[in-house]
């Protein structure tokens, strides 16, 4: 797949290399070849949209034909584009501390998209910057879902939070919130029951326990290979719970990640980390410009135009 | 809300009201097409087809092409996809799949279908990497009420389901399912230590694994195809498991999976009970494809 969208796009640059200027009719045929590559790498159609008719703007504007070859002038706002989407203001993709601790995290998102592991993840992120942790396990649907917190807990040392008596996830985020202020905890970290956007009980259940314990964060974590109904679970958790930021699971795969834009566009709220394997260390920072070189499938062409 | 979501109309409302076949209507059906997660691949093969059967006169109107679109992808998945028949016993299946597509539940809903038609199923728990992932197989069990063969968290994958042959077919199991870590198919040791599986399988029971069913979620897009793909080269898949259709996910991308690789779709998936699963049926899943409410 990889393989065949990079020849794709190769083959419409180099139909543009060697003329002078971009005219609007080489603009008009790459931007097609640019839409359908971005919709191979699972954008959302009606992201790529916009995406395709701000580059076009972009691309007939004057500073274009002012410097460079056109075709390098052309990806460079392709690849530039996606970064701007992606990335914005880097400051909001850092998690700010509550000054008056413990700092409250909450981690919603769909059935298996890797809210617990992240969990883990990101209690150990913050164990490394000498802080102390609360894992809460507040899904108390999912098979074992408690065991697999505190295996977590365990091998990290960490402590968890479970309450296997109590059958609702209100009480126990807020027993835990308690406990976590007695214990002067720095960081709690509340791993929820895996949910679609359209179940309304389970989605209430949210609500709840985020006017129950004010959160700092809610974090959203997606899978890296969502398709495109990507917009349409983002932007449902977003309008129901104010999510503050993202995490994009499992990038450790082949997948091109294109919902990472859209969940971007339709949110407008940054992504704060990645995840890239099962283990606990495999957590890293966002980075809009590997993002979007990935989704692009041209990485190496971008880096030349950066040189340039 | 549900129709607030919508981004396109489904099939219906594309065709409402059309008397001619135009660009647009094609441009549209495109649309729909795409944010179904069909993939670009194989909606612009089935729009071109349609093209080249307007233009020569074989398609004359937009309810011809409504029902030539809904026929060619019903073609497309209607594969034979009955369970392969054996002799032996017991009918072993390998259930494997990325990390968190829904393996294990699927495998409880698969007990609970052999136990209902009275066969005595036993489980594998092969997983023996994700925490906890041992538990969950045993409660999935408890409930459905069958047993595990099991070893503790760490120990061998392929020594756990090697293990689980020989005892079942000791006791005379009807059917066993294995249960797998999730992996992705990129990864090369994980993808061989799956390969280590079918061949000790093989050791004890050369036709078996029976069934190898690749659970694939119905909310991913293209990467589903490279999951097809790489599983069927390493182990041989006889047929998908497609879950997680009660989202808004269309699962779209399989049209083009089973198109390629010919696999069946073997089961659907639609929610986090035991009996949220159902044989595939390739015309009602047509018909929910392109369903006008999301
Ligand atoms: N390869 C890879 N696997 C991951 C990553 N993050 C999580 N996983 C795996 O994805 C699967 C699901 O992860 P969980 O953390 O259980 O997901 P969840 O969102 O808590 O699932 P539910 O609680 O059932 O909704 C597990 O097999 C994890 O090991 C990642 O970044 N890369
Ligand atoms: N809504 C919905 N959720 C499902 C379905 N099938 C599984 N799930 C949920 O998806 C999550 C992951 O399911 P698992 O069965 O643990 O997935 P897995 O493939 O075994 O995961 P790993 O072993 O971690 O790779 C759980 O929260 C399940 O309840 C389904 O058809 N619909
Ligand atoms: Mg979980
Ligand atoms: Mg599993």
């Amino acid at each position: 797949m990889f393989a065949t969208l990079n020849e794709k796009l190769n083959a419409v640059f180099r139909k543009i290399k060697g003329q002078a200027r971009l005219t609007e009719d080489n603009i008009r045929d790459a931007v097609k070849q640019v839409r359908l590559a971005l919709l191979e790498a699972d954008v959302n159609y009606k992201v790529v949209k916009k995406f395709v008719s701000a580059v076009q703007e972009k691309a007939l504007g004057e500073e274009v034909l002012k410097s460079l070859t056109p075709d390098q002038i052309f990806i460079k706002i392709v690849h530039d584009e996606i970064v701007e989407i992606l990335g914005g203001d880097e400051s909001e993709a850092k998690i700010k501390l509550n000054p008056i601790p413990p700092t409250k995290i909450m981690l919603v998102g769909l059935q298996g998209s890797g809210k617990t592991t992240t969990a883990g993840k990101l209690a150990r992120f913050f164990q490394k910057n000498k802080k102390d942790v609360l894992l809460v396990a507040d899904d108390i649907y999912r098979p074992a879902a408690i065991d697999q917190l505190e295996v977590l807990g365990k091998q990290l040392k960490v402590d968890v939070f479970a309450d296997r008596e109590k059958n609702d996830a209100v009480t126990i985020a807020n027993d835990a919130v308690k406990y976590a202020k007695s214990a002067a905890k720095d960081v709690v970290i509340i791993d929820t029951a895996g949910r679609l956007h359209i179940d309304e009980n389970l989605m209430n259940e949210l609500i709840n326990i985020k006017n129950s314990i004010q959160p700092d964060e809610i974090l959203f974590v997606a899978d890296a290979m969502t398709g495109q109904d990507a917009v349409n679970v983002a932007k449902t958790f977003n309008e129901m719970l104010g999510i503050t930021g993202v995490i994009l699971t499992k990038l450790d795969g082949d997948a091109r990640g294109g919902a990472a834009l859209s969940i971007r566009e339709v949110t407008g709220k940054p992504i704060k980390f990645v995840g890239t394997g099962e283990k606990l260390d495999a957590f890293e920072q966002f980075y809009p410009d590997r993002m979007a070189s990935r989704i692009l499938g041209m990485g190496d062409i971008v880096t030349l135009v950066e040189m340039a | 809300s549900k129709t607030s979501n919508k981004l396109v109309g489904g099939i219906e409302t594309i065709f409402f009201g059309k008397k001619e076949i135009d660009e647009d209507l094609l441009e549209e059906l495109e649309e729909l097409f795409v944010t179904s997660d069909v993939g670009v691949n194989t909606t612009l093969k089935i729009i071109d087809e349609v093209r080249d059967e307007v233009s020569r006169k074989v398609l004359k109107n937009p309810e011809e092409l409504k029902n030539s679109i809904k026929d060619k992808i019903f073609n497309i998945l209607s594969l034979d996809n009955s369970l392969k028949q054996v002799d032996e016993k017991p009918y072993v299946i390998l259930v494997v799949g990325v990390n968190g597509v829904g393996k294990t539940t699927t495998i409880a809903k698969l007990a609970k279908m052999f136990k209902d038609e009275g066969l005595k199923t036993v489980l594998a728990a092969g997983d023996t990497f994700r925490a906890a992932a041992i538990d969950q197989l045993q409660i999935w069990a408890d409930r459905v009420g069958v047993p595990v063969i099991k070893q503790k968290e760490g120990s061998d994958p392929a020594a756990v389901i090697y293990d689980a042959v020989v005892s079942a077919k000791a006791k005379g199991y009807d059917v066993l399912i294995a249960d797998t870590a999730g992996r992705l198919h990129t990864k090369f040791n994980l993808m061989n230590e799956l390969k280590k599986i079918v061949r000790v399988i093989k050791k004890e029971m050369p036709e078996a694994p029976h069934e190898i069913l690749l659970v694939l979620d119905a909310t991913s897009g293209q990467n589903a195809v490279s999951q097809a793909k790489i599983f069927s080269e390493a182990v041989g898949v006889t047929g998908i498991v497609l879950t997680k259709l009660d989202g808004t996910a269309k699962g779209g991308v399989i049209v083009g999976i089973v198109d390629e690789l010919k696999i069946p779709v073997k089961f659907i998936g639609f929610g986090e009970k035991m009996d949220d699963l159902k044989p595939f049926d390739a015309k009602t899943f047509v018909d929910a494809l392109f369903e006008t409410e999301w």
